[in-house]
């Protein structure tokens, strides 16, 4: 490819793994190539085992599956069980950190309210009341209303779906046969229909997705990040590094990797208490750093230092700098394991769903979450003394980021300008230009998409047009690592009209310099932040959140999670930018569905856009389609 | 004319059945669920190679005047008589590498031991009783075909004539052609 621009840091931790002769995730995408048009078409169905069953997209072979299905069925029953996927491991994820917290409020785990104005808010929108009540007795309630959402069969609507979720958009759901009651039993209700002799109407299966989506969005996400920001507060803006720079050679380096900061936040607090053994063990400190989305959940929340998004996790073990990775959930490499045993790495699961041949386990659960995390935390000790006086090779690249821009942050930053109408400020420069739009980018990253520094290289083309970038995730990661949330870039890389307004925000928020252009709003669950201050937005302008002057991006696609947050996003009528091409193109009614027919369904598109700029020129159009209608 | 194998390069989708037809008829159970669990394990001669947005199968192309039979020294590298296919011989093969050398298509390859040369035989067991070779066999979306050279010329003919006559083909893309546009442009 000649337009080739691998960012520094991957090149530099390459040159670390293939100078110790490791084979990374790229040689092995190498070797994989090219990957088979049937699986990447959607067309290949392994559902039963008449099959596998695969139709010839060119018309010569079979043009259906041996069942009689269509390839418009297939790809469609195909993308319904990538939802299911992503749904899953979201509401998994929420269930989880619901339960941990009906046990902290009951004394059988040790955890504390530390998001008390969550509470209150919440108390608010669920009509529960507060007055001269104790916290953890409002809590209770919002517990209860959480459970009973796992456990009804009365068909009745989900709690948090239709308390949390906007009313204009509820009444296009329920028009539409979208609205949910207990996100189980439709997870199994999507996984029976895409067995073998059920649902075998593309459209019918593509309401599905469209309702999976949902699922993932108002239960997976907002009800996930509503009880963490109960659990662990809600963030706070705090300035971090990002990239592996963030490795100290004389430190106890303790990875934090997965998705639950129901592991993380007790590895930090433990971290804290053990400081004296490492000392002890010759270490100058222990330095928790935060990789992938649990990272991200501590730095938001604590100012943790970011040092490898996904695509580079094994890298960083190949630094032989770390002494421990302990991961929890969803995204961890079974690689991880195998680097980590070629040096004194202790690589620690936790989670009895996701256990790795030649790990460690230390079983983490919150009842017992003390013991674990200390336990956790002595084994990196144990392994930096292992460790200590051997050669590592950290690459010292990192840069400075911004982080913890919750809607909360975010609108006390906004109420030093117009204390009375904080939203105020922001609609005003939308109205008039300075702000242009808004894109949520969001989702993974993806060593397919490395080499011409996708997200990286798309931001920027958004930022020079005046675009606001809010991101989540591993695309969080890859704009902190190249210095995009940082004063320097609202210099060099935005529009006149933009870099004015993060200026004025900047001086609002006491910084030295403008507020960073890109926004770090969390981990990949926190993308119901990013749906929360776009429902702001839209409910002080009383417009419906498909109106905004606002697109979705995942730009490098790898978990079935993004799948179904985008298709959360299309539900609310907002239009997606996609790389990789979604697993559709061999079901053509399908692939128009969701490229413009959705439109007029929903008010919203699926884009696929492979190369940064061809994306952000979309992106941009459609946000002035978007301002035209609204007549700015 | 004896059939040969030839290739329509822009229907390969990168499936590899061929490769897995290939290895499993040079196996000694010849079925899939034995040969994965055979020692050595069974070698394919066919090659799924990658080129941009589009993918090829590549083998041996059973040349008629085969620069590797020229360039074999011990006549390991020979031609069947019967099935008119070229073929090496494994008592014969020295392992000196010349036919890997001199083949422009990199249709010979190494024995997993390294020491014989292995080639696409075109599957001799197979066309006795009538049957396509493995690979084309296999192929789901007929990028392999078994035909002579003149009913491969044939259906070319017919095809530009049709087209000629009655217009192009549809204009309407069909999903490997959008994939393949898009990856164009990354």
């Amino acid at each position: 490819m000649d337009n080739t621009i691998l960012p520094v840091i991957e090149t530099a931790l390459l040159k670390v793994a293939h100078d110790k002769g490791f084979a990374t995730a790229r040689d092995r995408l190498e070797v994989m190539s090219p990957q088979c048009g049937f699986g990447e078409l959607g067309t290949c169905c392994r559902i039963c085992y008449m099959g596998p069953c695969r139709i010839d997209p060119f018309g010569n072979g079979p043009k259906t599956g041996v069942c009689g299905l269509s390839p418009d069925a297939m790809v469609a029953r195909n993308l319904l069980r990538d939802t299911v996927g992503g749904t899953a491991s979201h509401v998994g994820h929420a269930r989880h950190v619901l339960l941990t917290l009906r046990d902290a409020l009951n004394g059988k785990a040790p955890y504390q309210i530390k998001g008390v104005s969550k509470v209150m808010a919440l108390a608010r929108t669920f009509g529960v009341p507060t007055e001269g009540r104790e916290v953890n007795d409002i809590c209770r309630d919002l517990v209860n209303i959480a459970l009973e959402d796992f456990g009804r069969q009365d068909e009745l609507p989900n709690n948090w779906l239709s308390k949390r979720a906007p009313a204009a958009e509820q009444a296009l759901w329920s028009d539409l046969g979208l609205m949910y009651s207990n996100p189980h039993n439709e997870i199994e209700t999507a996984m029976h229909a895409t067995s073998m002799g059920n649902d075998a109407d593309p459209v019918s299966l593509m309401l599905r997705v469209l309702k999976m989506s949902l699922i993932d969005g108002w239960t997976g996400l907002t009800l996930c990040v509503d009880l963490q920001d109960i659990l662990f507060g809600v963030p706070e803006i705090a300035v971090t590094e990002a990239a592996v720079g963030v490795l100290e050679e004389n430190s106890v380096n303790l990875a934090a990797h997965g998705h639950n900061p129901v592991l993380s936040e007790k590895i930090l607090e433990w971290a804290e208490k053990l400081e004296g053994e490492a000392l002890a063990a010759g270490a100058e400190r222990i330095n928790v750093v935060g990789v992938c989305c649990t990272g991200n959940e501590l730095s938001m929340r604590h100012g943790v230092k970011l040092a490898a998004h996904n695509s580079q996790t094994e890298l960083i073990l190949a630094t032989g700098a770390v002494d421990a990775m302990v991961v929890d959930i969803q995204c961890i490499w079974p690689q991880l394991a195998q680097v980590a045993k070629c040096f004194d790495t202790a690589f620690i699961t936790t989670d009895a769903m996701v256990r790795i041949p030649d790990a460690r386990h230390i079983p983490f659960e919150p009842h017992h979450a003390d013991e674990s995390a200390r336990q956790i935390v002595q084994a990196a000790i144990d392994a930096f003394r292992r460790r200590r006086g051997k050669p590592v090779d950290i690459p010292q690249h990192k840069s400075t980021a911004v982080a913890g821009l919750s809607v909360e942050a975010i609108i006390d930053l906004l109420s030093k300008l117009d204390a009375e109408d904080p939203l105020k400020p922001v609609l005003d420069n939308v109205a008039n230009g300075n702000i242009f739009g808004f894109v949520g980018v969001v989702g993974c990253s993806s060593i397919k998409f490395r080499d011409n520094a996708m997200t990286e290289e798309m931001v920027k083309h958004l930022l020079r047009q005046n675009v606001l970038v809010l991101t989540t995730g591993c695309t969080a990661h890859i704009c902190a690592q190249d210095g995009l949330m940082t004063s320097e870039a609202t210099y060099r890389y935005c529009g006149d009209g933009l870099k004015a307004v993060l200026e004025v925000l900047g001086k609002a928020a006491g910084l030295d310099g403008p507020l960073p252009p890109v926004w770090h709003m969390g981990a990949c669950v926190d993308n119901s932040r990013i749906v929360d201050l776009m429902v702001a937005l839209a409910e002080r302008l009383g417009v419906k959140v498909g109106q905004l002057p606002a697109v979705g991006s995942a730009p490098e696609l790898v978990q079935e999670k993004a799948v179904s947050i985008g298709g959360s996003f299309l539900a609310l009528g907002v239009s997606c930018h996609i790389a990789p091409a979604p697993r559709i193109l061999g079901g053509p009614m399908v692939t128009k569905l969701l490229t413009e027919d959705l439109q007029e369904l929903i008010g919203a598109v699926v884009r696929v856009e492979l190369e940064p700029k061809g994306a952000a020129d979309w992106m941009v159009a459609h946000i002035a389609e978007k301002r035209a209608a609204l007549g700015i | 004319m004896s059939r040969t194998i030839f290739t329509v390069a822009e229907r390969c989708v990168a499936c590899k059945s061929c490769e897995i037809a290939c290895a499993v008829e040079h196996s000694q159970s010849k079925t899939l669920a034995g040969a994965i669990l055979e020692t050595p394990p069974p070698q394919r001669r066919i090659s799924v190679e990658g080129v941009g947005a589009y993918s090829y199968p590549s083998r041996c192309q059973h040349c008629s005047d085969a620069a590797c039979m020229t360039a074999c020294p011990t006549g390991a590298m020979q031609r069947d008589g019967g099935t008119d296919k070229v073929f090496s011989d494994h008592d014969k093969c020295i392992g000196c590498w010349m036919c890997v050398v001199v083949c422009p298509f990199g249709g010979v390859t190494a024995d997993p031991a390294g020491k014989k040369a292995v080639k696409c035989d075109g599957c001799p067991e197979r066309t006795a009783r009538g049957e396509a070779p493995a690979c084309v066999a296999a192929c789901p979306t007929d990028t392999l075909l078994y035909l002579t050279p003149e009913e491969f010329a044939a259906q070319r003919r017919q095809a530009t004539a049709h087209a000629a006559v009655c217009g192009g083909e549809s204009a309407t893309p069909n999903g490997m052609d959008i994939l393949r546009s898009l990856k164009r442009t990354h």
